[in-house]
């Protein structure tokens, strides 16, 4: 019990916040990036445009068949190959994005394909652009669909943020092992911490998609 | 018909990523002077650890990394830069550390780091700034007494991923099996919760530990010479001399044997008269 | 890149072994583990819809790199050591199994409720139609899905190198340390990881259109 209250002290309490902050403030940044990029590449492979779908389809594919670890590598020690250095959290937000812009891409394609074709069909009789149809009939429908796997993947994400404590981004994982690297009686109420704060912003997500859902239908 | 096009097409597009990727991964340094920019912006960036104890570790209080090797980096700087230069301090691992120098992010190593042939092969080396030797921390009442004793079946030892120091297990416990963590403070961690019987990496990191950690002892004396230099990228002749000339400096002032006392002076295990220069 | 290749080709198949073999008593665990949790949740007993809901929601909401640190670290300090490679192998089990659970449950849910009752007017038990009605068809709705959990868990199983499981990306962190040349390693190791995954993902797909 002493471990816990020791463990819990404010001094390595304001550590551990301090890690939260980063690991919010990384996931914020590349759940918004993701988001756009992810959104403009599923769109690119839905409606196959000549040569660029498939280019565009095939990097996509060989990005979300990679482990997250490995792009956190090729961003952290290859991009100063070509003359930029990012810091390890430029370099986990800019991998996050990468990594996980494919894998939303996948979910709006699939999303889009999910809209009752005859919609389009019957956008482009009344007289829409294929654009127009797309941005006002389509879209908001996929959308609509789209919610609950995009939100499972921003959860994911944030919880694969912990994977950059290997280029020792200093978020909640690595602070808390900082914690207990230096005390072994504050190894278990670490992990305990960890488990909570991981849970609360996850599922705290969670909730409000669920509410989003609910409102949408 | 369409299946083939798209095979071929998978096939060339992975040859041309991997040729491209594979580029990138050869091309030269942009082979900027240190020193120039260094005293252009007044800072040196140097990369330490942050998890070995009395060399660089982070305070949880502060959030500042403090150690004998912050310290003499800043005293370095200070040489080098006068006594307005910045140091700055990026957190580095034994796995990340090259890559990093070779990269740029990071001026120089201060990092714990042996001069070893096969590292010189890619960077170059200050003259040595610290001699340590390699040797064995285990639970206090452990039956290991040496390294030789850990040459059997089942044995593990455990390191650190890019330490040379895993590699000298093989020389000198060939039968043990070694596990390679990604930094000390998870090699301790494994240590204690009995992953392994030895953590082995060099007296000075191992002597931090067991100032930590009460119950784990150093045992078996240094079975190899360690000599920690300061690693800076090839072609950097100026910054290399004015690094060893500063190094000079700071020990014929005094300043290095006193900090060798701040860190190692009430150190068990640790003999800091000998290493006094 | 190809000197990569050469020199390190028997720790490279070494850890690809390891990557391949842990991804699959991961997947046949989780399988079980997970279709449990399905049933449970889809059970007329609340109590094993409340376990089965907090299992799931605590194991989608942690890192799978907590989990598997737990194992590694915290369990030999209290129950018994485990290596690397069993830490890791656990971890990934409990932490694919909540996100089968949730994937299988989709599955039973989408089998049209009358199948049940017309088993059970039949006089066949809850399990006895779960079993031989139910699952069967729900397992047909699910392989896509299920083939892509197992992508990520041949992707995710790279958090052994965490843990020393001496697993694909563990042997590419030692062979770039040694070998000295970063990123031709990282990119000798993401063609290995490719070889399993992105064939995988392509049968996947083709599945899923078939089925559709």
């Amino acid at each position: 019990m002493k471990d816990f209250i020791d463990a819990y002290s404010w001094i390595n309490m304001r550590y551990l916040f301090q890690g939260l902050g980063i690991t919010v403030i990384v996931s914020i940044a590349s759940i918004a990036g993701s988001y756009v990029i992810g959104a403009l590449l599923g769109i690119i492979r839905y409606v196959n445009i000549r040569f660029i779908s498939p280019i565009v389809g095939l990097v996509i594919d060989i990005i979300r068949n990679l482990p997250l670890l490995l792009i956190i590598f090729f961003t952290y020690f290859g991009l100063p190959n070509l003359g930029f250095r990012p810091s390890s959290i430029w370099a986990t937000i800019i991998a996050m994005i990468v990594f996980e812009s494919t894998m939303i891409a996948e979910i709006v394609r699939s999303g889009i394909q999910a809209v009752d074709p005859g919609q389009m069909e019957g956008a482009r009789a009344n007289g829409l652009t294929y654009a127009q149809a797309m941005q006002h009939i389509i879209l908001p429908q996929a959308m609509k669909k789209m919610i609950p796997a995009l939100v499972s993947q921003f959860i994911s994400l944030i919880k694969d943020t912990s994977l950059a404590t290997i280029i020792v981004l200093p978020d909640l994982m690595h602070n808390a092992q900082i914690v207990y690297g230096q005390n072994s009686t504050y190894i278990l109420p670490m992990f305990l911490m960890l488990a909570i704060m991981y849970f609360v912003v996850c599922y705290a997500l969670s909730l409000v998609s669920r509410s989003l859902e609910r409102r949408l239908n | 018909m369409k299946k083939l096009f798209r095979l071929i097409s998978i096939i060339i597009s992975s040859l041309a990523l991997v040729l491209v990727l594979s580029a990138c991964g050869s091309k030269p340094l942009s082979a900027q002077n240190v020193v120039t920019r260094a005293k252009q912006t007044n800072t040196i960036t140097w990369g330490v650890k942050a998890d070995t104890k009395l060399f660089g570790l982070m305070d949880v209080k502060t959030g500042q990394i403090k150690g004998f090797e912050v310290d003499l980096a800043k005293a370095i700087t200070k040489q080098i830069l006068g006594p307005k230069g910045k140091a700055e301090f990026v957190q580095v691992t034994s796995s990340t550390r090259m890559p990093l120098l070779e990269n740029g992010n990071i001026d120089a190593i201060m990092a714990t780091m042996t001069i070893t042939p096969e590292r010189e092969k890619q960077v170059d080396f200050s003259r040595s700034y610290f001699d340590a030797g390699q040797s064995l921390l285990v639970k206090q009442g452990s039956p290991i007494k040496n390294v030789k004793d850990l040459n059997k079946n089942g044995a593990t030892v455990l390191g650190v991923v890019g330490s040379n120091s895993v590699q000298n297990v093989a020389k000198f416990a060939p039968k043990a099996k070694v596990l390679q963590l990604s930094d000390y403070a998870q090699a301790m961690t494994a240590l204690k919760s009995g992953q392994g019987e030895a953590l082995t990496t060099d007296n000075g990191i191992l002597a931090g530990m067991s100032v930590e950690n009460p119950g784990y002892v150093l045992v078996g004396g240094n079975f190899t010479k360690e000599p920690y230099g300061i690693a800076i990228n090839k072609h950097q002749t100026e910054f290399r001399k004015d690094l060893n000339s500063a190094l000079t400096k700071v020990e014929q002032s005094g300043q290095y044997n006193r900090l060798l006392k701040k860190w190692f002076g009430n150190v068990k295990g640790m003999h800091y008269k000998e290493m006094l220069r | 890149m190809i000197a990569i290749f050469q020199n390190y080709g028997g720790l490279l198949l070494q850890g690809f072994g390891q990557t391949l073999l842990c991804s699959i008593i991961a997947l046949f665990f989780s399988l079980i583990i997970g279709s449990m949790f399905a049933i449970f949740e889809t059970t007329p007993v609340k109590f094993l819809r409340v376990i089965a809901r907090i299992y799931i929601e605590v194991f989608r909401n942690i890192p799978l790199l907590v989990i598997t640190m737990f194992f590694f670290v915290v369990i030999p300090m209290f129950v018994a050591k485990i290596s690397g490679f069993a830490a890791g192998t656990i971890g990934l089990t409990i932490y694919t199994s909540a996100f089968i659970a949730e994937t299988v449950r989709a599955g039973i849910q989408s089998v049209d409720p009358g199948q049940m009752e017309g088993a059970r007017a039949n006089g066949l038990s809850f399990w006895q139609a779960m079993r031989y009605i139910v699952l069967p068809q729900a397992f047909r709705y699910v392989i896509p899905p299920l083939g892509n959990q197992f992508i990520n868990l041949v992707k995710n199983s790279s958090v052994l190198a965490f843990v020393a499981g001496f697993d694909l990306m563990y042997q590419g962190n030692v062979i770039a340390s040694d070998s000295l040349s970063t990123m031709s390693t990282y990119v000798c190791i993401g063609l290995l990881y490719l070889v399993i995954t992105l064939p995988l993902s392509y049968w996947m797909r083709y599945l899923e259109k078939k089925l559709a």
